[in-house]
């Protein structure tokens, strides 16, 4: 017998009882849905997060007074630590080896930028100061004019690049280049814009402007700011060791004793990623977890709705079996129906959970994932409990004797 | 004529708790190729288990069973299922179609059993209900069909696969009068066109279409004899209705 013809009896087996079936394959639906679901929206904060931390580039660290993810105790702690200075970011960034850029940055929140014509943001920019590496580290392209040079940060320039949201505000007929802008306040000359970046999840986005890390002192208090120093190793291979080298002479320094812990922190795309998945972990544990459970529940429910779907089809059964149908005949009949029945749920379930994890795409403007691992999954763990909880009711209709079926009313 | 059905010495037991039940004492019986025969008996006389036995519905307790040459006393479940695939063709009281399938798919289960390929087993089906004059009925459901057209799909399901045996168990027991006649005038006709077939029935008048008739009570062999004023309905019955 093939397998079609199995597949046809499954169908019109459950197409036979609708409402039964709808009921028993909802179980499954719900345990696939929370998978699925879950799984989803978490994929989604996730390349949500990396995209936004793309503001580092390749083999790039950072180094910064506060933990970038923490707890409430951490951050206290770290609230006691030292600024990082403009001295000890410069003793570091004259005595790496194994960095190709180190940039310095340091950065203000909640300004306005006003072009002289009187368009102007909402108070709501970043200012970076930024020495000429800063823009390299960044992960920075300058779409046009020039970037911010050695010079201008040796001078103190009043220049400044636009990020792509301060220009559409300001220039929205174009022309930026050349135009001078006040940005809280004090004139600026327009040098560069900026090539617009991804969306990051809670990032700056493209609002933001750059002016020389000396400027920025000067004007936007720098000395009362603690500086992030970013570091671009020379290659992969000289990561590690960058790492290492920075922590060193950053330990030195600021003068922290042997054994002692730093007093800075140091975290790359890597470690937040690693961070993150820390976290999500627990959560997929968890609901990985209750779902299971709740898969097995609805795996009762098919085996019950199998063992009455037998019950009612003794005769039907004892008709087969007349005609010559072998016991594996009936076997792979009912176990097929209970592996059909939960596939239609499974299938069901990813499709909504898909559904309703990418609503949480489409709340943070992040692009819609398809988890095709989970999928795949999902799809397995339904026929494992196809498999598991049909095999009883499949078991018992093809051990049933064949003239009792018959007899059977 | 060749023998179709050979029984030496058939006994069957059954065991219902603590009491052994013999329904069969040792029964031995020839039936040839087409042959004509009707088994029967009162209830409880072994008659049901002869013919559960002789349908490979079931195997004896002791006693030799060949069909068609093949020993068949021995075999196990699946053997048996193959054996009743291809050698027997049953016709119940109750006609035990599918309900939820249609006509032709009803035709076609002895076929999907046998593995025979869809194109194939579609070819055989049409042709079978053709023979019992349904034809313009092959999309119907059972619950849409006569008593008496209902029987006929049985018919056409049992021979579809063209088998040794045509073993019918009270086959008008659930028909008027009327639809009995016509159903025995297929049944005629199937023996004309060189059909074995073996009914089991309490009733004389429907036992007066076979050839012999064997009566069975308490699991003997009481009388195995030719019928004598012999009930053929030659002319064919409207088979297209």
């Amino acid at each position: 017998m093939e397998f079609g013809e199995i597949l046809r009896l499954s169908f019109a087996a459950i197409r036979g009882n609708k409402l039964r079936s709808l009921l028993t394959l909802l179980g499954i639906v719900i345990g696939v849905f929370s998978i699925i679901g879950v799984m989803t929206a978490v994929q989604v904060l996730q390349n949500g997060i990396e995209s936004g931390l793309s503001n580092l580039g390749a083999h790039t660290f950072q180094i910064q007074k506060f933990p970038v993810m923490a707890s409430q105790a951490e951050w206290l702690k770290a609230r006691n630590r030292k600024n990082i200075d403009l001295r000890q970011a410069e003793y570091v960034a004259s005595r790496m080896t194994h960095a190709l850029y180190v940039g310095i940055e340091s950065f203000d929140n909640g300004e306005t930028v006003q072009a002289l014509s009187g368009e102007k943001t909402n108070p709501n920019v970043t200012v970076f100061g930024e020495n000429p590496e800063g823009i390299s580290t960044n992960n920075w392209t300058i779409a046009e004019g020039r970037t911010i040079t050695a010079a201008d940060d040796r001078s103190g320039n009043r220049v400044v690049v636009l990020g792509k949201d301060v220009v559409s505000k300001v220039f929205p007929r174009g022309g930026a280049i050349g135009q001078e802008v006040k940005v809280d306040g004090v004139r600026f000359t327009v040098i560069g814009i900026f090539e617009p970046k991804g969306a990051a999840l809670g990032g700056p986005n493209n609002n933001f402007v750059a002016i020389p890390l000396s400027t920025f002192m000067a004007y936007f208090g720098g000395n009362r700011r603690s500086l992030n120093i970013m570091i671009k190793a020379k290659g992969p291979e000289y990561y590690d060791d960058a790492v290492e080298e920075a922590r060193f002479l950053l330990r030195t320094v600021r003068k922290v004793d042997p054994g002692k812990e730093d007093d800075f922190s140091i975290f790359s795309n890597d470690s937040m990623i690693a961070t993150f998945n820390d976290f999500t972990k627990y959560v997929k544990l968890g609901v990985g977890f209750i779902s299971f459970i709740s898969l097995l529940a609805a795996g009762v429910g098919i085996m019950n709705i199998m063992l009455v779907s037998v019950t009612e089809r003794i005769k039907e059964i004892g008709v087969r079996k007349a005609v010559g149908a072998r016991k594996a005949n009936i076997l792979s009949q009912f176990l097929v129906e209970a592996i059909v029945l939960c596939q239609i749920g499974g299938v069901i379930g990813i499709f909504v959970g898909i559904l309703a994890g990418n609503l949480a795409a489409m709340a943070l403007e992040l692009p819609p994932v398809f988890p095709y691992d989970w999928a795949a999954l999902a799809v397995l763990i339904c026929s494992i409990i196809g498999v598991i909880f049909g095999v009883y009711p499949a078991w018992k209709a093809a051990n049933l004797d064949p003239i009792e079926s018959l007899r059977y009313e | 004529m060749s023998t179709m059905i050979r029984l030496q010495n058939i006994t069957k037991v059954y065991q219902m708790g603590e009491e052994q039940v013999h329904a069969l004492r040792g029964v031995s019986v020839e039936i040839q190729r087409n042959e004509y025969v009707a088994i029967m008996g009162p209830s409880g006389s072994g008659k049901s288990t002869l013919m559960n036995i002789i349908g490979c519905l079931d195997t004896p307790t002791a006693g030799l069973y060949e069909l068609n040459g093949t020993n068949v006393s021995e075999m196990n479940d699946n053997d048996l299922a193959k054996v009743r695939n291809k050698e027997i063709g049953f016709v119940f009281q109750t006609f035990n179609l599918l309900a939820r399938s249609d006509v032709l798919h009803n035709v076609e289960l002895p076929l999907i059993y046998g593995g025979v390929s869809s194109h194939e087993r579609k070819r055989q089906a049409k042709e079978s209900i053709a023979r019992v004059g349904l034809t313009d009925r092959s999309h119907h459901k059972p619950n849409e069909l006569s008593g008496g057209q209902r029987q006929r799909v049985a018919i056409a399901r049992a021979l579809v696969t063209r088998p040794s045996i045509l073993l019918a168990d009270e086959p008008t027991g659930n028909l008027d009068s009327k639809t009995g006649e016509e159903i025995m005038g297929l049944f005629d006709i199937l023996h004309q066109e060189g059909n074995t077939i073996i009914l089991v029935t309490h009733e004389e008048d429907i036992a007066a279409h076979a050839h012999r008739a064997i009566r069975i009570r308490d699991g003997h062999i009481e009388r195995d004899e030719l019928v004598t004023n012999r009930r053929v309905i030659q002319q064919a019955v409207h088979l297209s209705a």
